[in-house]
């Protein structure tokens, strides 16, 4: 028989299926049901998510290629993807009661989240290219599209704009990419290019694998391909920008895991400079530009880049442990950025959302609980056991010294001091300065998920073993 | 039960006070004073429990007792807790001192009352978890853990420049410490395991223990700390709030010696010989060049904080003179300094509480409406320059002791120190206490309140009881420092014989 007229394997791809049928769905019923308030929409996005993390979980752990080699799942796969889920998840619960008031809660929201976390988990589940290539451009249109979901507002949609223009110019730098990959080892399943590219290669493989590696740094806001992030932060609505830098992260990482560990290894040390370069680089940008900012949401976007950064130390060890490092560096990062802005989206008096640092003054004696968690958020983004983010950061510097990148690991707990000053400078306005107005109680879904993200955040420490044992685990099934 | 014992419940006991308090609603005055009841009773109660790990705790052997161990990061990164001679003192110290702190606090502290109990009563955690922790990353994870709750006391509980000196305080100490980590990783990798007593054992190779040693150096050294890093502590310990320059001076500065009692000297022998020249340099340059600078001083806090830098000059002396007295004279200065010190800050405050001010200048004459308050003052100045008879003699006595035997010079100079030290101490006594009392502000000063009397009682009872009575004290430090130099000495020489069959 023809082996072109199999049928492939549909199991592995169960969870993306059903997200794509259940995003069709959605359309439908949206455009038939109109623009009516109320949270259906959410509500049916909400469940289609935890339906698929259920599917994903459910997935078999070890290595199965399927779609004629172009889709992997695999262990790695599916701790990133479930980590997607999470936070698509923590987007749409956020968007809730702002969307609402800022009168901008159409049911596209949903759908648009929905079909870029379809995207993002094409990219990590990518075998090939080709794969990547698409479900990186199903990602990024969904993207471009909920920057400017404020339309109305000048900054948001000046954000989609910059975000679209500096996206696709990203996204043909890594097509170019893949097409000199491809021309010079022939292939573009990624298995293949790993058994081609082996030791000496030529000059193109190499400027193929610069060009790609320059469009992964653009998804993960790596510097120098970060300019568009505190932009797109500040100016798009505050649950997207919540979204932007929980769930893309995720998928970006996983997807730059996927391509040099699964694609390059054979030439580690050609891309191993490039990430140290880039991983400095983010580190040392996102502690020294965030010093001066004065918007949260400026700010985080500065705090994302220098976490990329640490992140990116344990993919340059290129190690099942800094593997390993990546997945918890990640998994703790997605608790930290959804708690942080669940704050930030509790910052409201009537009609007036404030996001500058000094609106936050004094906040710990007219919102103790929500000072106190921010608090716990800044002193875990500066990697101060025994909060959470210390065992991130343990994770990916313990691989870079097992790599014996050693002067990578002194930049980087370096840069971390210095970084921890602005983080510090939070906590000293909520806790030292002199208390401003009340602001609006905090709707129950941020509340939900700031609650989830503090207990996650403080008690992590108590029993840190199970999600390490679950990221090694993921982990080893690259190698 | 579950495996857990005393160790942990002396971690966990002020954190159930803490999350009481935090329990209590509203700010009113009898909130106010349920908290302050509540943080008494834990501190009281945690000291209690202490001393019923002292009394199973046996000091003829240097062995880790009261040992407990659970699995927390992986396999060999264990939550793993234990005590032998050097530590139980030091816990000891610490639970001892925090009912004071919170007496200290009792009126001192108007405002946010809750919140600053609970950051106290965390802070006592992490500092009983850094002197019995028995894995490096359990060490390192309280080691820091305890800045937040210092930064958070400096920052909202300080002085004027409080905001300054939190900052300056935390990313100073944050800097030193994050070396230690990578540190602790490079022998992680090298051993395959943090475990302290495992560690203990382990040769590690004669240029890593370079690079090892001075990576745990530069933790140790802000923490102590050693000239030239030592700027952050006068700031610190001038903005502080009382009870947190008492906690600061007791107990924090003694992780640093602790840490190289621990980790620096056990774990790299070479290192530690071979660097011994550079500690004792910067060591007699603090005794010398603090004390001057400590005359100078118009500020009676600042005043005090740079005398405990030049004390803690003698401690890290002793230690890495490397011989019995010097490390048992260090131990035992560690101790007797935070009575000492601890017992001068609360002194300092008693003034302050009253008259708002700690400028030296304010005062004058003191002794005329506050005898009882004289006497005490002059015990402790007289304990902190080392007078026979107090504690403070018996430590620096042995680290010169030490010193003596390894390093003639460094002995000499250090010994200037002793006579530096009585001329601030006396001179600032003679300044705030003798005189004529003519200051306007002073004519209606009140001596020391009950409360104030039994702060004081137990620890100038203490600080002359070990300086008549050291024994029980250095029979505890016995065993652990016999076994550590004989480790070293064993280190030492096998090296040495290494060095000459090479030949």
């Amino acid at each position: 028989m023809n082996p072109a007229l199999t049928i492939p394997a549909f199991g592995p791809v169960l969870p993306e299926i059903l997200m794509a049928a259940g995003a069709l769905i959605m359309v439908l019923f949206g455009a038939i049901r109109g623009e009516r308030p109320g949270y259906a929409m959410n509500i049916i996005a909400l469940a289609l998510l935890a339906v698929t993390f259920v599917a994903v979980l459910m997935l078999p752990g070890e290595r199965v290629e399927t779609m004629g080699g172009s889709f992997v799942v695999d262990g790695f796969a599916k701790f990133m993807k479930a980590l997607t889920l999470i936070a698509s998840a923590g987007g749409v619960i956020l968007s809730l009661d702002y969307m609402r008031r800022e009168g901008i809660s159409r049911f596209e929201y949903p759908i648009l989240i929905v079909l870029s976390t379809i995207g993002m988990m094409m990219v990590i589940s990518a075998n090939d290219l080709i794969a990547l290539y698409i479900g990186l451009e199903l990602l990024s249109l969904s993207s471009y599209v909920i920057a400017a979901f404020d339309r109305d507002n000048v900054r948001s949609t000046e954000a989609g704009l910059k975000y679209f223009v500096l996206g696709s110019l990203s996204s043909g730098m890594l097509l170019y990419g893949s097409s000199l990959v491809y021309g010079f080892s022939g292939s573009i399943s990624f298995p293949a290019i790993a058994t081609i590219l082996q030791g000496n290669v030529g000059i193109g493989a190499i400027v193929g694998l610069v060009f790609v590696a320059a469009g992964i740094a653009f998804k993960i806001s790596a510097v120098p391909f970060h300019m568009w992030t505190p932009d797109v932060y500040e100016g798009s609505p505050t649950p997207v920008t919540a979204f932007f830098a929980a769930a893309p992260k995720m998928a970006g990482m996983a997807m730059a895991t996927r391509v040099f560990i699964d694609a390059f290894p054979g030439i580690l040390i050609q891309w191993q400079q490039i990430i140290v370069f880039i991983s400095i680089a983010s580190m040392a940008l996102g502690s020294f530009a965030a010093i001066g900012q004065r918007n949260i949401k400026r700010l985080m976007a500065y705090s994302s880049i220098g976490n990329v950064g640490y992140a990116l130390i344990g993919l340059a060890a290129g190690t099942a442990e800094g593997i390993q490092g990546v997945i918890v560096y990640m998994a703790i990062y997605l608790a930290m950025t959804l708690g942080t802005f669940a704050v930030i989206l509790g910052m409201r008096r009537g009609n007036v959302m404030y996001e500058t640092v000094d609106d936050l003054s004094g906040m710990a004696r007219t919102h103790p609980v929500l000072a106190f968690c921010l608090g716990m958020m800044m002193f875990s983004l500066a990697g101060i056991p025994p909060l959470a983010g210390f065992f991130a950061k343990f994770a990916v510097f313990n691989a870079a010294i097992e790599a014996d990148l050693v002067a990578l690991a002194i930049i980087g707990v370096v840069t971390s001091v210095i970084g921890a000053y602005y983080y510090l400078r939070i906590v000293k306005v909520m806790y030292f300065d002199e208390p401003a107005e009340r602001y609006d109680a905090m709707p129950a879904g941020v509340k939900f998920v700031l609650a989830l993200c503090s207990i996650f955040v403080v008690l992590f420490g108590i029993v840190p073993a199970p999600l390490m044992a679950a990221a090694r685990a993921a982990a080893s099934s690259l190698f | 039960m579950l495996g857990f014992g005393i160790l942990s419940g002396l971690l966990v006991l002020p954190l159930v006070g803490a999350a009481f308090i935090l329990t209590l609603r509203g700010d009113s005055e009898a909130a106010r004073s349920n908290a302050r009841w509540a943080a008494l009773a834990t501190t009281i109660a945690t000291f209690l429990l202490s001393l019923v790990a002292w009394a199973r705790f046996d000091t003829a052997t240097a062995s880790f007792q009261l040992v407990e161990s659970h699995v927390w990061l992986t396999e060999t990164i264990r939550f793993k807790l234990g005590v032998d001679g050097f530590s139980m003192p030091l816990i000891l110290l610490t639970t001892f001192l925090m009912p004071f702190c919170i007496l200290a606090s009792w009126e001192s502290i108007g405002h946010r009352v809750k919140e600053y109990f609970v950051a106290f009563l965390v802070l006592e955690t992490t500092m009983i978890g850094v002197f019995c922790a028995l894995d490096l990353v359990l060490f390192y994870l309280f080691f820091e853990a305890g800045l937040i709750p210092m930064f958070l006391i400096i920052g909202i509980w300080g002085g004027k420049r409080r905001i300054y000196a939190s900052f300056k305080f935390f990313l100073y100490t944050l800097l030193g410490s994050v070396l230690m980590l990578l540190a602790i990783m490079a022998m992680y990798w090298q051993a395959g395991t943090t475990d302290i007593p495992t560690l203990l054992a382990f040769k590690f190779g004669s240029s890593l223990q370079t690079w090892l040693w001075l990576a745990f150096f530069a933790s140790f050294a802000v923490k102590m700390p050693m000239w030239p890093v030592h700027t952050w502590l006068p700031d610190a310990h001038v903005e502080a709030p009382t009870a947190g320059s008492v906690i600061l001076a007791g107990v924090l500065l003694k992780m640093g010696g602790y840490g190289f009692i621990r980790v620096s000297l056990p774990m790299f022998p070479e290192a530690s010989e071979y660097f011994a020249p550079l500690v004792f340099a910067l060591s007699v340059i603090a005794i010398v060049y603090t004390s001057l600078v400590a005359l100078m001083q118009e500020d009676i806090k600042k005043l005090i904080a740079y005398s405990s830098v030049a004390h803690m000059g003698f401690v890290t002396m002793g230690l890495f003179s490397m011989n019995e007295q010097g490390i048992q004279g260090a131990m035992f200065t560690m101790i007797s300094h935070g009575l000492i010190s601890g017992a001068l800050f609360l002194c300092v405050g008693v003034i302050y509480d009253r008259m708002h001010t700690r400028e030296i200048k304010a005062y004058g004459g003191l002794v005329n409406r506050m005898p009882m308050y004289a006497v005490v003052f002059l015990i402790l100045t007289m304990a902190n320059v080392a007078l026979p008879g107090t504690s403070g003699f018996i430590g620096e006595f042995l680290t010169l002791m030490g010193a003596f035997r390894s390093n003639t010079w460094v002995a000499f100079f250090a010994t200037t120190g002793v006579i530096l030290s009585a001329a601030y101490a006396l001179w600032l006594y003679r300044r705030v206490v003798y005189g004529e009392l003519d200051k306007p502000a002073l004519q209606t000063i009140t001596d020391l309140n009950r409360r104030e009397i039994i702060t004081f009682a137990p620890l100038i009872v203490l600080i002359i009881y070990y300086g008549v009575q050291p024994g029980p004290i250095l029979d505890v430090f016995a065993a652990p420092t016999e076994t550590l130099l004989n480790n070293v000495q064993a280190a030492l020489a096998t090296v040495k014989t290494a060095a000459v069959a090479a030949h």
